[in-house]
C-alpha cells in the first residue's frame, strides 16, 4: 500500500479512544467489545490450540491424559463410595450415572479454575499486546470445552459398550445442560479472572469452593436421596429449592437425564427440569452481561497491577 | 523531512496517568491493613501529567527522556495497553505494538505456530499471514528451524523471527520500545531498511529509545519528556541537544532519596564536570546518609553508555572481596577508584544502588543516572572498549 492510499483510508476512519474515568473504549460499550472479540476469533482459536498443545507437549499419550483425572475419579467414586460405602444402592448403572455427573461438573470446574487464572497466566501478553482481554478467559473456556468433548465421547462409547445408549428424546437434555454450564462457567471465569489480578488469594479460594461445590451437586448420590433427606423435616422444602436451583446442580442433573437411561423411569428427578434449565440459562446470560461489565471496569488497570 | 504527512492518527489531550503502588497484595494484608493503616501501604506515582500531543500519519516520532520520565507509559497509553487516569487518548487505523519482541511466543510451539499466533496478536488474519509467510521466513533467515520448537532456538534466531513477524504486519501505526537493537549488525541494517520501507509506505512510527543517534537519524520529530511532562516537542536535533543538557543537570545532589545524597564522578585529580582524559583513573564518590540502622548492605554501581548498554558494574561487596557493611555511622562516603578504565570516547552514566544481603540482594534504594562523565582522548578508538595496542609493520 502506498502512502497516499493509506492516508486516504485513514482519513475515512473515525477515532476510537479512551477517556478519563471511562474504563473501556469510550465510544464502544459492551456490544462493541463483543464485536471486537468476534473480530479476534482466529486469535482465540490459536490461543486455545496453544494452551492444549503446551499442556500435553512431548507426552506420548497426549490428549489421552485429559481422561486420566475423570477416569480415576470415576474409579474411586464407583468402588469406594458406590460399593464400599453403599451409595450405589438404588442407583442402577451407577458407573454411567457417576461418569455423567463427573463430566458435567468437570466442565464447570475446568472453565472456572482455568479461567480465573487466565489473566495472570497470560500476564506477559496482557502487559504488552493490545487485544480485547476477554480473549484470555474465553480461551480457557474453549480449552475446557475441548477436553469436555473428549470426555463426552468416552461417555457415549461407554453407554454403547454397555448396551445402554440413551436413544430417547431425553438425550436432547444434553444441549441446554451443556449450554447452562458453559454460560455460568464463562460468567464466573470473566469475573474471577479480573478479580484475581487484584486479589491473588482468590485463586486458592476458588479451588476450595469448587471442591465443596462438587459435593453440593448430585454426582455420587442421587437427587432423590437429597430430596428425601431434606423434605423429612419442616422447612426443608426451602433448602431443597435452593439446592435444586443451583445452576451447576441443574446442569449436572440435566446431563444425567440425557445419558443415564437406566434411571429415566425412577422418581429421582426434580419436577419441571426443562423449565428450570431454561430459567437458569436466562439468569446465567444476565449474570454474564453483569460480569462482563465488571470485567470491563477492572481491565483498565491490568497492565499496571500485574 | 520532505515526505508528505497525512491526517492525524493519534490525538492525546490533557493526558495524565497515576500509578498506585500498593505494597500489600494478599487478602490478609488487605483486611489487617484496612482503612487508616491501608493508606500507608499506598503510594501514588504521577507517571504522566497533562500531556497533549497530536501525531499525523507518516510521521516518525521519537520519545526521549530519562528512565522514569514516562516515555514507556505514554507509549503504552497510545497502544491502549494502559488506560488514562485523566484526559483522552484517541487513535485510528491498525496498530501494532512492538513493546516487547516475542511477547506472545510460546516456547513449546514451533516457529511456524508462533508466527501465526504472534501475527494474530498483532492483528493479522490467517489469510494475511499465509500470504506473507514466505517473506517472514526469508527475512528471519532461520531456514528449517521454522518447524522446530522455539525453545530450541538461539536467542538470535528468536529475536529475528519475532522481529520478522512484527515488521510484516503492515500496521498504520507502529509503536516501538527499545527493540531496534537486535541481532548482529547485518540484521540490524536489514531491520532499519525495513522500517525505512514502512515509513515510505506512510506508516506512522512512534518509538521510545535511549539511543539518541537513532532519534537523530530516523525521526522527523522528537518529544522530550521530563518527570511526566512534555518539555520539548520539535526537531530531533534540538530535542536531542536539550536532552543532553538536561542530562548534565542530573548530576550532583540527588533529590527525593533517603540514603543516597550525592554522587560525583571525576578523573583522578580533576573536578566533576571536567572531561576525563582516557588513561586516567576514574573516581566515583557516593555520599550516603542515615545508614547506621541498616545491617549488611552494599553500595553497587553500574556504568551505562548513552545507548543504555551496561558497560561495567561492581559493588563494595565485590570490590572488597565479599564483605557486607554493618555498624557504619550515619554519614558514609563510598569511594570507588577505577584504574585506567578501558572506556572509549563518549558520555557515560552511573547508576547507584544500595542493596541488602537479606532478602537476596534486595534493592533498598536506586538512583538512575546519578552522575555523568565524559571520556575524551586524542586518538580515534572504535568499538566498545579501549585496548592498549601496539603495531609494527616490517618487510616479511
Amino acid at each position: 500500500m502506498n502512502a497516499e492510499a493509506r492516508f486516504a483510508a485513514l482519513e475515512a476512519q473515525s477515532f476510537r479512544g479512551r477517556r478519563n474515568g471511562g474504563p473501556t473504549e469510550s465510544s464502544i460499550g459492551a456490544i462493541g467489545q463483543v464485536v471486537q472479540i468476534f473480530r479476534n476469533h482466529q486469535l482465540l482459536g490459536l490461543l486455545v490450540r496453544r494452551d492444549l498443545k503446551a499442556r500435553y507437549k512431548d507426552s506420548a499419550l497426549g490428549f489421552l491424559w485429559s481422561l486420566a483425572r475423570p477416569l480415576t475419579q470415576l474409579a474411586i467414586f464407583y468402588f469406594i463410595i458406590g460399593q464400599v460405602l453403599g451409595a450405589a444402592r438404588g442407583i442402577p448403572s451407577f458407573a454411567i450415572y457417576v461418569y455423567a455427573g463427573i463430566t458435567a461438573y468437570g466442565l464447570f470446574n475446568e472453565i472456572v479454575a482455568g479461567g480465573s487464572n487466565s489473566i495472570i497466566a497470560n500476564s506477559g501478553l496482557v502487559k504488552k499486546v493490545a487485544v480485547p482481554r476477554e480473549i484470555y478467559p474465553l480461551a480457557s473456556v474453549g480449552g475446557a470445552l475441548f477436553n469436555f468433548s473428549i470426555q463426552l465421547g468416552v461417555l457415549v462409547l461407554a453407554t454403547i459398550a454397555l448396551g445402554q445408549f440413551p436413544l430417547t428424546v431425553d438425550l436432547l437434555y444434553a444441549i441446554p445442560s451443556i449450554l447452562l454450564i458453559a454460560v455460568w462457567g464463562s460468567a464466573f471465569a470473566l469475573l474471577l479472572s479480573a478479580a484475581t489480578v487484584y486479589l491473588r488469594d482468590l485463586s486458592y479460594l476458588v479451588e476450595v469452593v469448587l471442591m465443596v461445590l462438587l459435593w453440593l451437586t448430585p454426582t455420587v448420590y442421587s437427587y432423590g436421596a437429597v430430596r428425601d433427606a431434606l423434605t423429612s423435616f419442616s422447612g426443608g422444602e426451602v433448602l431443597l429449592e435452593i439446592y435444586t436451583n443451583n445452576p451447576i446442580a441443574l446442569g449436572v442433573i440435566g446431563l444425567q437425564r440425557a445419558f443415564w437411561s437406566a434411571g429415566h423411569d425412577l422418581d429421582v428427578w426434580p419436577h419441571a427440569l426443562l423449565l428450570r434449565l431454561g430459567v437458569a440459562i436466562l439468569a446465567g446470560l444476565i449474570f454474564l452481561v453483569f460480569t462482563h461489565w465488571v470485567f470491563r471496569r477492572l481491565q483498565g488497570n491490568f497492565a499496571q497491577e500485574l | 523531512m520532505d515526505r508528505p504527512l497525512g491526517p492525524e492518527v493519534v490525538r492525546i489531550g490533557h493526558l495524565s496517568k497515576q500509578f498506585v503502588v500498593r505494597k500489600d497484595n494478599s487478602l490478609k494484608e488487605r483486611i489487617v491493613g484496612f482503612g487508616r493503616v491501608g493508606r500507608r501501604h499506598r503510594e501514588e506515582f504521577q507517571a504522566l501529567h497533562d500531556v497533549s500531543l497530536a501525531i499525523r500519519a507518516g510521521e516518525t516520532v521519537g520519545l526521549i527522556g530519562h528512565n522514569g520520565s514516562g516515555k514507556s507509559t505514554l507509549l503504552k497509553l497510545i497502544g491502549g495497553i494502559l488506560d488514562p487516569s485523566d484526559g483522552t487518548v484517541e487513535r485510528r487505523g491498525r496498530l501494532a505494538a512492538l513493546i516487547e519482541l516475542g511477547a506472545g511466543f510460546h516456547p513449546d510451539l514451533t516457529g511456524r505456530e508462533n508466527v501465526y499466533l504472534n501475527a494474530a496478536l498483532l492483528g493479522m488474519t490467517r489469510n494475511e499471514v499465509d500470504e506473507r509467510f514466505q517473506a517472514i521466513l526469508d527475512f528471519a533467515e532461520i531456514g528449517d528451524f521454522i518447524d522446530a520448537q522455539v525453545k530450541f532456538y538461539s536467542s538470535g534466531m528468536f529475536v529475528r523471527l519475532a522481529f520478522a513477524v512484527a515488521v510484516h504486519t503492515d500496521p498504520d501505526i507502529l509503536l516501538v520500545d527499545e527493540v531496534l537493537a537486535v541481532g548482529d549488525e547485518a540484521f540490524q541494517r536489514k531491520c532499519m531498511e525495513r522500517i525505512g520501507d514502512l515509513r515510505d509506505a506512510g506508516v506512522t512510527i512512534v518509538l521510545v529509545t535511549h539511543s539518541l543517534n537513532v532519534v537523530q537519524e530516523m525521526c522527523d520529530r522528537a518529544v522530550l519528556l521530563h518527570h511526566g511532562e512534555v518539555i520539548y516537542d520539535g526537531s530531533p536535533r534540538d530535542g536531542v541537544k536539550l536532552f543532553r543538557e538536561r542530562l548534565h543537570q542530573g548530576a550532583g545532589p540527588v533529590d527525593g532519596t533517603r540514603h543516597i545524597k550525592d554522587v560525583a564522578a571525576f578523573g583522578d585529580g580533576m573536578s566533576p564536570g571536567e572531561a576525563v582524559a582516557a588513561g586516567k583513573d576514574l573516581v566515583l564518590q557516593v555520599a550516603l546518609t542515615a545508614m547506621s540502622d541498616i545491617e549488611d548492605w552494599t553500595c553497587s554501581i553500574l556504568v551505562v553508555d548513552v545507548q543504555g548498554r551496561t558497560i561495567f558494574g561492581t559493588s563494595t561487596f565485590e570490590a572488597q572481596g565479599g564483605e557486607w557493611q554493618r555498624a557504619t555511622p550515619d554519614e558514609v562516603t563510598v569511594t570507588f577508584r577505577m584504574r585506567k578504565p578501558a572506556l572509549v570516547d563518549g558520555r557515560y552514566f552511573v547508576n547507584v544502588s544500595i542493596q541488602l544481603r537479606e532478602p537476596q540482594w534486595a534493592h533498598l534504594e536506586d538512583v538512575v543516572e546519578a552522575a555523568i562523565f565524559d571520556i575524551t582522548s586524542e586518538e580515534l578508538v572504535r568499538g566498545l572498549v579501549r585496548i592498549d595496542t601496539s603495531a609494527t609493520v616490517r618487510p616479511s
